[in-house]
């Protein structure tokens, strides 16, 4: 059997992060911790599979090996944290080594698929068993002691509404972006003169570091609630959700534009030739041909500006804009690493969703 | 002088090339014609190993390659292809200065022989030294491409399909400017393409590949008049072959004694163009202009294959 | 013209902060002071540069040798695992690894410099990867066959055509890393965001524009610097045209 030497790196990493702490138990959220080792049995099993990985086997075998043991260690966190049978305000949180070993399981899962090179329903069903996998582990309750769960239960009302203000921030930004970007992008296509001196203004917004733009909105918008009647009236304040919602709005207005002009530039000549050549108007040219050899590459902006969006709005929690980043920074206020986790894990499995999500639409379209 | 001997190349379970055993003489200059597929551009290839032999074996002047690390004999051997592979980011001057610099030149040789290729070529070296591939035309990168591969004084020029990119009137242009250079140079040159007329324009011999056999290899007349298969007779144009056949021959060699009617013809021409000025003006001989003249019924003798 | 302009506005906001007085004191309210004096902003700045100097510099040295071996015949196995890390490690929101890294390795400038870095490998790789394998086949050919060993092929052919595509990664990182390093001001990095944070804190609006407008006009000169730089190595000659 031949040895798979990418699978021998993760294999040989895997290995190197069993030694470390599996959990850490802390009696309450603030206290350092005592480390808890993996049992042994979970660890030969780990071996075996992560040893399945490191072989040229078929890549379902692989894939197979990944998916048992990314379900073995959230089964044994789930376990062992039940197992303890802890106070309420006692802690038992993810180590060091599990986060490595989940990684490498991860890493070993996303290897053996793109190995498989799988078609597009493939990937989809794929995504979707993925996704109603997770929602079934954090339904059943079985890891309801993980630290970060207790956390969620302590904070289950708030969560939602921040989960929602998370989510209206980043596509209520994507949908303005579409709205005024997309016109905008074709103006650009017809107007070629234009185009430097927008392209540079939406480049220089786009270059702005997200805490400066975020913290400039502020005065800016306290001016125009002051000033402008009937703004304050309509939720237009300085901190809160409205300046988050333009900062955002501001940072995806490039791509949008961008990709709407590159898309239209790119759309064949002879094929808009062949529309112009059998009488279409040209407004006929741009919807019935144009737009849609276009879209494959607006919807790729749509993708850019999702995955970012998602992330930035993580700063909207530090200027009272609400979303998954208040979990984050007061996390970080208090040095509560679970609260941090709260806020930091869904904003990334979201935008890991959302990332793959729209790169299979792209490549639907693109077909 | 290059001799290949019993070369073989398998590609998994396809035969590229199959036993071809070749020797080419010191100066001359060969052309490997066939389909695509046929393995030409592999056996061309196999000489500078860019591709390995699986069996056989290539010796230049007598030595076996296969025992010479292989970036070493590739700097004793030029090679142009067709798209012409300049390195975008050197000048004109850098690119052709590329082997020497390899080979470790002097800089005040290399710039000298940078200049002399340029004049060899018709690029005044004031203007074209400095600039970039991407500011020179197809026909003038073509150009670089070859003095490029002419630069570190090669024993052997290898060619793949070397002027494919380049449309009729400056192919012809870059044909006949490769002909009067290789002359002049005497560089052993090896050229592979697809195109009859060219092979035959430029080949002292002509070697015809077909599924990986060498199948024929022969001076142009002897192709065109005695094909050894059918497949090389398809190859040389049923239709066209009395008068590639007359392509090969100046006009001169033709000429007899007499007088003929109408303007006079250079008798550089070949025979075929001296056909066709016949047919077009509807004359039975033409004038020479260094004397005598030429007739119809010669011509089209000729064009039957009779000597 | 314009990066004059940012440029001497940003000297002015750290030599002579007083200057700003009277344009940044109607923003603040109650008497709370208009320029930030906690620390230096001069020093902050220099901080903030040094970190995003170090974490990119190290990432580039790292991702590109990273590319470079997995273009190479003996990495190529190592190539579809690399290209799936970097996709996915694009995905993940920069603010939510630096956060994330706070469990993982605690509060300070360390944490920061490592996410940054982590972090900042990503986008040059890419751009490694995508130039390093985007050599044309003729002039790839052409090198090999002229006789260059393959590590004449790599110094002289292949990474100087590379290097714009390289440094174009390497600017979007530099301006990720920056913009990353000012929020790193939360989890106690010394970097300029300490003034926004400190002016968001204390309700103060003078400190936020203080500190975005400076961390603000220095990314958009160091991204331009760095474009400049990027035309200046292009291998298709100095004069603006670009590949």
């Amino acid at each position: 059997m031949r040895i798979d030497r990418p699978g021998l790196v993760l294999a040989a990493l895997g290995a190197a992060a069993m030694p470390l702490p599996f959990m850490q138990f802390r009696a309450n959220r603030i206290v350092a911790g005592e480390a808890m080792a993996m049992p042994v049995w979970a660890i030969a099993a780990a071996c075996v599979l992560l040893a399945i990985g490191a072989f040229r086997l078929p890549q379902v075998w692989r894939l197979g090996a990944a998916a048992v043991g990314i379900g073995l260690l959230i089964w044994l966190v789930g376990d062992m944290a039940t197992g303890l049978d802890a106070p309420p305000a006692a802690r038992a949180s993810p180590g060091s080594g599990l986060w490595l070993l989940l990684g490498v399981f991860a890493l070993l899962l996303a290897d053996a698929i793109t190995k498989m090179r799988p078609g597009l329903r493939m990937q989809t069903a794929i995504l979707i068993l993925a996704c109603a996998a997770m929602a079934i582990v954090l339904v059943s309750g079985h890891l309801a002691d993980v630290s970060v769960m207790r956390e969620y239960a302590a904070r289950s009302d708030i969560f939602a509404s921040h989960a929602r203000r998370h989510l209206l921030l980043a596509f209520g930004s994507l949908t303005a972006a579409l709205a005024v970007g997309v016109p905008l992008g074709i103006w650009l296509h017809r107007e070629r003169t234009a185009r430097p001196s927008v392209m540079g203004t939406l480049n220089l917004v786009q270059t702005l570091p997200s805490l400066a733009l975020f913290g400039m909105m502020i005065p800016l918008l306290s001016w125009v609630a002051a000033s402008v009647p009937g703004a304050a009236a309509l939720g237009i304040a300085g901190i809160g959700f409205a300046p988050a919602l333009i900062a955002l709005f501001l940072y995806s207005l490039l791509p949008v534009v961008g990709n709407t002009v590159v898309g239209l530039d790119g759309a064949s000549p002879e094929a808009r030739e062949a529309g112009r050549g059998m009488g279409m108007t040209p407004w006929q040219v741009l919807s019935r041909v144009s737009i849609p050899l276009a879209l494959p590459v607006i919807v790729a902006a749509v993708r850019i500006v999702l995955v970012q969006n998602i992330g930035l709005a993580v700063i909207a929690g530090l200027i009272g804009g609400g979303g998954f980043g208040t979990f984050v920074f007061q996390g970080l206020a208090q040095n509560a690493a679970d609260l941090i986790l709260l806020g930091a894990i869904p904003t990334v499995v979201m935008a890991l969703v959302a990332g793959i999500a729209l790169d299979l639409v792209v490549k639907a379209l693109q077909r | 002088m290059i001799e290949i001997r019993n070369l073989s190349r398998r590609f998994g379970p396809v035969t590229a090339v199959d036993d071809v055993s070749l020797t080419i003489a010191k100066g001359e200059m060969v052309a490997l014609v066939g389909t695509s597929g046929s393995g030409k551009t592999t056996l061309l290839r196999m000489i500078n190993r860019l591709v390995e032999p699986t069996s056989g074996a290539v010796l230049l002047n007598g030595q076996d390659t296969a025992g010479l690390p292989a970036h070493l004999l590739r700097r004793r051997i030029g090679y142009a292809i067709q798209g012409h592979g300049l390195f975008p980011h050197y000048s004109v001057a850098r690119n052709i200065a590329a082997v020497p610099e390899l080979l470790g030149w002097p800089a005040a040789q290399i710039r000298e022989r940078v200049d002399e290729l340029l004049t060899l070529f018709g690029m005044p070296p004031a203007d074209f030294r400095d600039r970039r591939p991407a500011a020179l035309s197809g026909g003038q990168q073509q150009r670089v491409g070859v003095a490029r591969a002419l630069a570190a004084r090669p024993e052997v020029l290898l060619m793949d399909e070397p002027f494919g990119a380049l449309d009729p009137v400056t192919r012809a242009q870059a044909q006949a400017d490769l002909r009067r250079i290789q002359r002049q140079l005497g560089t052993t040159t090896i050229l592979v393409t697809h195109d009859m007329e060219e092979a035959l324009a430029l080949g002292d011999r002509i070697a015809v590949m077909d599924r990986g056999r060498l199948v024929q290899c022969a001076d142009p007349a002897t192709i065109l008049t005695r094909p050894a298969t059918d497949f090389v007779a398809r190859l040389t144009g049923r239709s066209d072959r009395p008068f590639r056949l007359l392509g090969l021959l100046p006009v001169a060699d033709l000429v007899e004694p007499g007088e003929a009617e109408g303007a006079p013809v250079d008798p550089e021409l070949s025979a075929r163009e001296a056909l066709a000025e016949c047919l077009w003006s509807g004359r039975s001989a033409l004038p020479l202009a260094g004397g005598g003249r030429v007739t119809l019924d010669r011509l089209t003798e000729r064009a039957r294959g009779a000597e | 013209m314009i990066r004059l302009l940012a440029g001497a506005a940003v000297l002015v906001m750290l030599l002579r902060p007083e200057w700003m007085e009277p344009l940044l004191a109607p923003l603040t309210r109650n008497g709370a002071p208009a320029i930030y004096t906690q620390s230096s902003l001069l020093g902050l700045t220099l901080l903030h540069l040094a970190l995003v100097a170090a974490a990119t510099l190290a990432s580039a040295l790292v991702a590109v040798a990273l590319a470079v071996l997995v273009t190479r015949r003996a990495g190529a196995e190592f190539r579809p695992l690399a290209r799936t890390i970097t996709q996915v490690g694009q995905t993940l929101p920069p603010v939510a690894v630096l956060a994330l890294a706070v469990p993982m390795l605690g509060f300070g400038t360390w944490p920061t410099l490592l996410a940054l870095f982590l972090y900042g490998m990503l986008p040059i790789f890419e751009n490694a990867l995508t130039a390093l394998s985007g050599l044309p086949p003729p002039v790839a050919e052409a090198a090999r066959a002229m006789g260059y060993t393959p590590r004449q092929r790599l110094l002289k052919i292949e990474l100087p055509l590379a290097l714009p595509v390289i440094l174009a990664g390497v600017r979007l990182s530099a301006v990720i890393a920056l913009s990353t390093a000012a929020i790193g001001s939360t989890v106690a990095a010394r970097t300029l965001g300490e003034v926004i944070i400190a002016g968001l804190v204390t309700n103060n609006p003078a400190f936020v524009v203080q500190g975005g407008l400076l961390v603000g006009l220095i990314a958009i000169l160091l991204s331009d610097a760095l474009t400049v730089l990027e035309r200046r190595v292009s291998p298709y000659g100095s004069s603006g045209t670009r590949a």
